[in-house]
């Protein structure tokens, strides 16, 4: 990536990190990596209790009808497992310098705990709030309007979790993260078969619209894409 | 222990959108040219891939390419009397990393502002009287509409801006803005073609009588050959374009327009992943030395030159100022200092439309695509009796339908569950979204300073941002919001609601990328930061180019008229200062 011109400026200091760019445009092929797709079913965070956990709140999130599987049928627990296990879930990007202090609503989150962590800690307080309301019975196995009752409590901060978890602001992830499982291009592990955008109709990964810019208000006719490809040409590959 | 470097004509800090086209005119003018970028290299066809780059999750949601706060985080605080705390994710605004800046993943919307904006406080005060600025220190920008004219026409050439002109030397044309100022001619491209969302709402607003026209794009209608020679495709709708890189070479960046230009002179090297801390000064500190940056192993580096150009986004040439000592850094109770001073952002509101028997089809977008009415913009309305000074566009610019961010539902939907499945099926594709992006006037408690306790990596202080809607913006918006609920009445839509600004600005919810003020230009020392060709009253061979020259924003993108008073300072540089180098171009 050195260009001439520039190599005797950096010359000096051979072992110097950062690149020079002179003369000429760089040429590396592909430098934007491309996802590895996650696997259907990895678990490598969740324990198998947090994930029955979690896929009993998810599923009354995208709860299955007509219009589409469940949310953990949709891989949105394996979507939010494997996200747990990236720079997402360490908050790698995040500025988490202290001290770490209250704020109010128009400064953002400020805790301390990582999305990993907080997981980790919420699943576990939602986990010993249920048992001490129904001894011996888990959430997953509570009716569906029992879970739709406490998620609302929750959503509407009327919960008081232990350990000093924020049930609310656990809430708001976990329906942010299922969204984006269900939502997000299924190479991450959510959307399978593409459930959450044939339910909404949008195309994917399609990227030239050209011909259907002037079809006011008709349909677009094509079924959605991933970027790993249509469902279709993968089965019919083999 | 620092490494020292061979002397440069000229060392660029930032290579977004200004630093790659200072760096273009003065490496023609054969300077010798070095630009220092935090970020990677990028190019469309590596970094930008049509393998990887519709992918919601990963550039828009999580970000991907933008700067993240680890590196560079700013606190904030809504006035004085609280405790500013770090945005430990930025929200509200997404500031770029990275060759091209933020010029990589804008939208595109391309504006001019007019020339009762470059003189906002005579303007004001010659036709309403002082006291309906009160409260405000709005000022004059020390430029005028008809000499940046000349310089707008060059950045939209450059891009390939597809519009069409409403005013081109005094004669009103059909189809275009009829508020605007004269224009010489009219833009390089044609419009872009409408989608349905866009060419219902031109339908009911000019039903109503307003005036509604293509926004200008940056998303270009036809394939073009820019000035330079740079070649440029039509764009194709795809959907993925503010907080992507375009795949196609359609979306006027850096990328697209300057680099490949740029790139052929030996006399010009890009240095990235390196992070410049400061500007030197010399003992006196009326003269600037050079800079210094770490590379990406954190080893530090001195690059001495004759002349420095902070082009690193308006907030962060504020904060280098600051670390540096050029200038005075701004006093809210004294109202001394003008580094920080006149900190302004947007103020915006939004509408959505909700029926039952439409397709829009929102996948089918582009960042600038859409129609504009500009009847409550600036100043082209009489405001005599309405208590505000200021307007807002109304933008019907449906920019994407990515379903993880983009799903507007009708007030008290719930937010999940049965019920809310089949009203985002339902409203999905059947909703008509638009919004008001109206002015932010500088007020005396909105500005930028250092952070007395949160420390970047390298342990020197983050910017501090003390900011919130000021009472006249606030009237302003419910005001425009009012005309949007008149919009939305005529629309027949059966179900709208309006979302309004309130006090309080909150930094987690993404508002624009449109932070202006901080260095801004004037013709008084006293009361601005850099001249009217931008160059710092205190460190003559500094100067500072981006939207912290704006001494108050108005109620449109700032983009076209950064790039304008960049080709405009480069033109001072070349032909004025470089006669006598290191003289101040305005007398203090
Ligand atoms: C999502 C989004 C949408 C937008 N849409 C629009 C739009 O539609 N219309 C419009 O007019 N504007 C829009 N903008 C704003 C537009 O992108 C900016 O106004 C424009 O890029 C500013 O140009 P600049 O040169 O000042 O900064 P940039 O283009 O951001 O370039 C600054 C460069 O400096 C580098 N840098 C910063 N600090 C340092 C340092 N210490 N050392 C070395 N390098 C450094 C940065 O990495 C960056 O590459 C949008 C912005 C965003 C993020
Ligand atoms: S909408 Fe057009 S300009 Fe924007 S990224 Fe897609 S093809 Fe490029």
């Amino acid at each position: 990536m050195l260009g001439s011109a520039s190599f005797a400026a950096l010359s000096l200091k051979p072992q110097a990190h950062g690149a020079t760019v002179s003369g000429a445009l760089p040429w590396k092929a592909f430098s934007a990596d491309p996802p590895e797709p996650v696997p259907e079913g990895q678990r490598l965070f969740f324990t198998e209790a947090e994930a029955e956990l979690l896929s009993a709140i998810a599923d009354r999130i995208v709860p299955a009808d007509e219009l589409s599987v469940s949310a953990s049928e949709a891989g949105c627990v394996t979507f939010i497992d494997a996200q747990l296990m990236g720079s997402y879930g360490s908050a790698s990007r995040l500025y988490m310098n202290g001290p770490f202090e209250k704020g109010l609503a128009t400064q953002g989150y400020q805790g301390s705990q990582t999305p990993a962590e907080r997981y980790r800690a919420g699943l576990a307080a939602i986990a010993a709030h249920v048992e001490a309301q129904t001894p011996g019975k888990a959430f997953a196995a509570w009716s569906a309007d029992e879970q739709d009752a406490l998620l609302k409590e929750l959503e509407a901060d009327k919960v008081t979790l232990p350990d000093g978890v924020d049930g609310q602001a656990f809430f708001e992830l976990m329906l942010k993260n299922v969204m984006e499982g269900f939502f997000a291009d299924p190479v991450y592990g959510g959307n399978r078969d593409m459930a959450g955008w044939k339910m909404v109709g949008f195309p994917g990964a399609r990227y030239d619209y050209r011909p259907f810019v002037g079809q006011h208000n008709q349909p677009y006719p094509f079924d959605p894409m991933s970027i790993m490809g249509n469902a279709d040409w993968v089965r019919k590959g083999g | 222990m620092t490494n020292i470097l061979p002397r440069k004509d000229v060392v660029i800090v930032g290579l977004g959108w200004t630093g790659s086209i200072l760096a273009h005119e003065l490496a023609q003018e054969g300077l010798d040219v070095v630009a220092i970028e935090r970020g990677p290299w990028r190019d469309t066809a590596t970094s930008f891939n049509i393998g990887v780059m519709p992918d919601e999750l990963r550039f828009a949601v999580r970000r991907d390419l933008f700067l993240q706060p680890r590196t560079e985080a700013i606190t904030m605080r809504n006035n004085v009397d609280q405790v500013a705390l770090p945005m430990r994710d930025y929200g509200s605004f997404l500031p770029g990393n990275g060759v091209g800046g933020a010029g990589v993943h804008w939208n595109g919307q391309t504006w001019r502002f007019w020339d009762s904006d470059f003189r906002t406080r005579s303007h004001l005060v010659e036709r309403y009287g002082a006291q309906a600025i009160e409260g405000l220190t709005v000022q004059d920008w020390g430029v005028t509409g008809a000499e940046l004219e000349e310089y707008y026409d060059r950045f939209e050439y450059l891009c390939g801006i597809s519009g069409k002109a409403g005013n081109i030397n005094g004669t009103i044309q059909p189809g275009g803005n009829p508020f605007e100022d004269p224009r010489s001619r009219d833009y390089p491209l044609p419009p872009m073609q409408m989608t349905y969302g866009p060419s219902l709402f031109a339908e009911i607003t000019s039903g109503m009588g307003l005036h509604p026209f293509p926004c200008p794009s940056a998303n270009l209608s036809q394939n073009y050959v820019n000035p330079l020679g740079v070649a440029m495709s039509q764009c194709s709708y795809c959907g993925f374009c503010e907080r992507f890189g375009c795949a196609n070479y359609a979306k006027a960046s850096p990328q697209t327009t300057v680099l490949p230009a740029l790139m052929r002179f030996s006399n010009f090297e890009a240095r990235t992943l390196c992070e410049v801390l400061e500007v030197n000064l010399a003992p006196g500190g009326e003269t600037a030395r050079g800079v210094t940056y770490v590379d990406s192993s954190n080893e530090e580096y001195f690059q001495p030159a004759d002349l420095v150009l902070l082009c690193a986004y308006g907030l962060f040439n504020v904060r280098l100022m600051m670390l540096s000592g050029i200038g005075e850094i701004y006093d809210p109770q004294t109202q001394t200092g003008t580094v920080g001073r006149n900190y302004c952002y947007q103020t915006n509101a939004s509408a959505k439309l909700f029926f039952d028997d439409k397709t829009f089809n929102p996948f089918i977008a582009a960042g600038a695509l859409g129609q504009t009415c500009d009847d409550y913009n600036g100043d082209a309305f009489d405001h005599s009796g309405l208590g505000f000074v200021g307007g807002s566009g109304i933008n019907c610019l449906p920019t994407n339908g990515r379903p993880i961010e983009t799903r507007y539902l009708p007030h008290h939907t719930p937010r999940w569950g049965s019920e809310w499945k089949k009203a985002t099926a339902k409203y999905y594709s059947n909703t008509l979204h638009f919004t008001s992006q109206g002015s932010s006037y500088a007020a005396r408690g909105n500005y930028l300073d250092l952070d007395p306790t949160y420390k970047d990596r390298h342990g020197r202080p983050l910017l501090r941002m003390t900011f919130d809607f000021t009472d006249n913006d606030v009237r302003m918006s419910d005001w425009v919001s009012d005309r949007m609920e008149d919009i939305a009445k005529a629309s027949g839509a059966p179900k709208y609601s309006i979302s309004r600004v309130a006090k309080g600005w909150n930094s987690a919810v993404y508002q624009s990328t449109h932070n202006v003020g901080g260095a801004i230009m004037g013709a008084d020392p006293a009361t601005s930061a850099v001249n009217p060709w931008l160059q710092s009253w205190d460190v003559p061979n500094v100067f500072v180019i981006g939207a912290s020259a704006f001494p108050q924003n108005t109620g449109k993108n700032p983009t076209g008229t950064v790039g304008a008073l960049a080709f405009r300072t480069a033109r001072a540089i070349r032909e004025q200062y470089l006669r006598n180098p290191g003289a101040a171009l305005v007398p203090r």
